[in-house]
């Protein structure tokens, strides 16, 4: 009976979302306050009935109720209980679900922490919200039901899949998917602001701080994928420019990019056509991303779900509400051009800088991930290009942002002074030149390591240097105001991950070798003794688990116990052992058994690897201590009447003084 | 942007290459519904392979050249372990490696040969010999558009067959076993 009780709340979460996009819009464009009033309650009334069905699916899952497909497919009688609550996102149907929530989630923060919007503005908002959750309402009760049943009712299920079960598993998807459909926020802002003819750029200001959030959980969504991928897939790589991997990049390069184009926008009035072309890409390629993971398009570890007709059902959304959103943005951008004027020498010329790499990496992105597709298209067949064309061109173009990065803070809007920036170029040039002479004699080798070292030193100091700037400039208590302090850590992450991702690929020790028991390799300054392998059983898993000895200089550094589990479904999983560090990792994982007692193992050892995760989770805190700016508290109503009654004022805005 | 939103026309620009994304998007779609054997005419068919010098995978002291595999006919299979595609090919290779009645050389192409080596380890090994070619130099003599591809090469070192993409029991029982079966008669 449940089953059918989940199905019959996501219909009328379809229902209610149709209603949700049809008359508060209407009601915003004829302004009347009845049908406006109606957003709050239809936007709550969908999240309890997706809410509802989303527990019903959990409780399936709770329940081992393997009459329900789905059910079946993804758990089994003996899977942990915290994976079994997990499996509800374990596959297609169910990530769907998870989607739907989290976007019904943002929209119900809306309700509550956007009360003081203007009313039709507001309406607007959550209207076009409803339009996005009514085509993925739709997607899934016609192709991806989670609901279904099946007869005969089995025993038992087949098992998640094995790679799903690890505590990244638990995290990754809802964090990845927070970001995701964050970004229907800043795009729904962008659509209401159009539909309303917005001639002023106030509501770039109110999306600033929901942009800020959705981009710190995609940042720790894509973080926790990358040390998913690391301790799960064995091979003890953090990036492998999976298609699937970038497809969640991709919105996080352009969302970066957003959010210095409504900083801009902002505080300075410019880029408005450009923050809202940004606003509609990065939502865009949220879709495209669900389009290329869920169509089976592109072969990739991740393409669980292959369905053609899914993948035209998601490429007529994708068609619709993009295409919709560029032609409304054609015929509606702002007629007025604007923005105070700015030097060559400005602060918004080095985020202009930043903006374009950033959106130039997008695209080149987009470009590798598509090459298949495109091959096939020119009929050349069907190509992958993998890291050998995504590293280097990644490299190049970030060293232009590297550069500009650290002068972009000190600089002042309009006019910078030239005299700050050579200063700043001299103690910078010094501070890192010393960093790499540091790292020298620590015994880095090879330009790319010092080249690395010096690079993050590059990034670091500039943050430095500006925290000191605002310390001297700036009043007791206005010194380092959230929104500032926000940018210092995300600033201060990327240095920190330079130095991660550039040390760990160039330092890393890696070694395949086949061992006996007793036998003994020397990776690095430490040595790997290898101590046999014994049987042992998990609770949905048998396991061959081998011990390693490490020590160095002769003295015991930690004992690893990697395994190699088959679970019930008959899957085998390498699950490697490691010892985490804060300056290096230490890696074993376990191969096949090759004879004569003897396995394969590999052993790394990877020096710096957190620092690539550290800097995301700085980034990713930037990211939310941006909201807590007093900038961005909505000012009370002290007229709420005058505030809430009338639509947008229509007043032209007057030629912003002197174009750019 | 400023200039841009001066121009109305200008203003369609993002528009209009969003539709030609969405075409493509619907032909690879159509694409992927209608295709499977895929044939592109390569200059290099009937024509010797390209004199080569690459060091073995698991030995890289020891190279392989071509005067080395001559005498016999065998299969050049280009992979790496960051093609995705190749995933796909893998347990087509695992099944087909001893049917083939002839050598299964594994070509591994701009790949670092820890990379390669535990790709292999992880998912089996279905070739007969690998050699490494780190740089991707000599594959620009085979004409490698990308991984994976597999050519055909006789006893001579002349290539008689190559196939763009991953090869499908399809492709293999449709194109290129009567290739085999065909240089196997020359022999006789």
């Amino acid at each position: 009976m449940n089953p059918e009780l989940g199905q019959v709340a996501l219909i009328l979460a379809l229902l209610l979302s149709g209603l949700q996009c049809a008359l508060p819009i209407i009601g915003a464009w004829r302004g009347s306050k009845p049908l406006m009033a109606t957003a709050r309650s239809l936007a709550i009334g969908q999240f309890v009935f997706v809410a509802l069905a989303f527990g019903i699916l959990m409780w399936s899952f709770w329940t081992n109720d393997f009459s329900v497909a789905y059910v079946a497919q993804n758990s089994n009688l003996s899977l942990p209980w915290f994976y079994k609550l997990s499996a509800v996102w374990g596959a297609h149907e169910g990530s769907l679900l998870l989607w739907m929530l989290i976007l019904n989630g943002w929209t119900l923060a809306l309700v509550v922490f956007g009360g003081r919007l203007p009313e039709a503005f507001f309406s607007r908002v959550i209207g076009v919200l409803g339009f996005v959750a009514f085509g993925f309402l739709l997607y899934m009760i016609t192709t991806s039901n989670p609901f279904l049943r099946q007869f005969p009712i089995p025993a038992n299920g087949a098992d998640l899949n094995p790679v799903l079960q690890d505590p990244g598993l638990v995290f990754h998807p809802p964090t990845l998917y927070m970001g995701y459909v964050g970004f229907s926020v800043a795009f729904a802002f962008a659509i209401a602001s159009l539909l309303g003819g917005e001639l002023k750029s106030t509501w770039v200001r109110w999306a600033r701080p929901w942009t800020n959030v959705a981009w710190g959980f995609l940042t720790l969504g894509i973080v926790a994928g990358s040390a998913w991928a690391y301790y799960e897939l064995g091979w003890g790589g953090w990036w492998f420019w999976d298609p699937v991997e970038n497809a969640s990049f991709m919105p996080w390069l352009i969302g970066a990019a957003l959010i210095h184009a409504q900083a801009i926008t902002d505080k300075r009035d410019g880029l408005r056509a450009w923050t809202l072309l940004l606003s509609i890409f990065g939502f865009a390629f949220s879709l495209l991303g669900t389009f290329l993971v869920r169509s089976g398009l592109l072969t990739s570890v991740h393409a669980f779900a292959f369905a053609p007709a899914r993948g035209i059902f998601i490429l007529v959304y994708l068609a619709v509400v993009v295409g919709g959103s560029l032609l409304l943005y054609a015929l509606r951008a702002p007629k007025v051009t604007g923005g105070k004027s700015f030097a060559l020498a400005s602060r918004e010329t080095l985020m202009v800088i930043g903006n374009l790499m950033l959106t130039v990496a997008c695209a080149m992105v987009l470009l590798g991930t598509l090459y298949p597709l495109v091959g096939e298209a020119l009929d050349i067949g069907r190509i992958s290009v993998g890291p050998p064309y995504f590293g280097p061109l990644f490299l190049i173009l970030m060293t232009p942002l590297v550069l500009a990065l650290p002068f972009g803070p000190l600089s002042r809007w309009g006019k910078a002074d030239l005299k700050v920036w050579r200063n700043a170029l001299i103690r910078i040039v010094a501070l890192a030149v010393a960093a790499g002479i540091i790292g020298f004699i620590f015994g880095a080798r090879g330009w790319y390591q010092l080249l690395g070292v010096t690079a993050a030193v590059w990034v670091m100091a500039g943050v430095v240097l500006f925290a000191i700037k605002r310390w001297r400039e700036a009043p007791r208590g206005k010194r380092y105001p959230f929104e500032m302090l926000g940018m210092m850590l995300a600033h201060f992450g990327i240095g920190v991950f330079i130095a991660g991702a550039i040390l760990t690929t160039s330092m890393s020790v890696e070694q395949d070798v086949s061992m006996k028991p007793g036998a003994s390799v020397d990776v690095g300054a430490y040595a790997f003794r290898f101590g046999g392998v014994t049987e042992t059983q998990g609770p949905n898993y048998h396991a061959q688990q081998g011990t390693v000895v490490i020590t160095r200089n002769g003295k015991p550094v930690v004992t690893l116990h990697p395994q190699k589990r088959t679970y019930v479904g008959g899957q085998v999983q390498t699950e490697a052992a490691i010892e985490a560090g804060v300056f290096r990792d230490l890696y074993v994982s376990l191969g096949d058994a090759i004879g004569d007692g003897a396995w394969s193992l590999r052993v790394y050892d990877k020096p710096f690897v957190r620092w690539i995760w550290g800097g995301g989770v700085l980034m990713m805190l930037g990211g939310f201590a941006v909201i807590l700016d007093k900038r961005f508290r909505l000012k009370r109503a002290v007229e709420p009447e005058t505030v809430r009654a009338k639509p947008e004022p229509q007043v032209p805005r007057k030629l912003a003084e002197g174009e750019a | 942007m400023n200039e841009v939103a001066r121009k109305p026309a200008a203003r369609f620009v993002p528009l209009i290459v969003f539709a030609a994304l969405v075409a493509f998007f619907v032909v690879g779609l159509v694409w992927n519904q209608t295709h499977d054997a895929r044939f592109v005419p390569s200059p290099l068919i009937d024509k010797p392979a390209p004199a080569f010098h690459l060091p073995r995978l698991n030995d890289p002291t020891r190279f392989v050249t071509k005067s080395d595999l001559l005498g016999k006919p065998y299969l050049l299979n280009v992979f790496a372990s960051w093609c995705f595609a190749c995933g796909d090919e893998h347990p087509v290779l695992m099944a087909y490696r001893d049917k083939f009645g002839i050598p299964l050389i594994g070509y591994d192409y701009k790949d670092a040969p820890q990379d390669a080596r535990a790709w292999l380890d992880r998912h089996g090994d279905p070739y007969h010999e690998v050699i490494a070619d780190q740089s991707g130099e000599t594959a620009i003599n085979f004409g490698v558009y990308g991984a994976p591809e597999t050519y055909l090469i006789d006893a001579h070192g002349i290539i008689r067959y190559k196939h763009i993409g991953p090869l499908t029991p399809d492709v293999i029982a449709k194109e290129l076993e009567p290739k085999i079966r065909e240089l196997e008669q020359e022999g006789t």
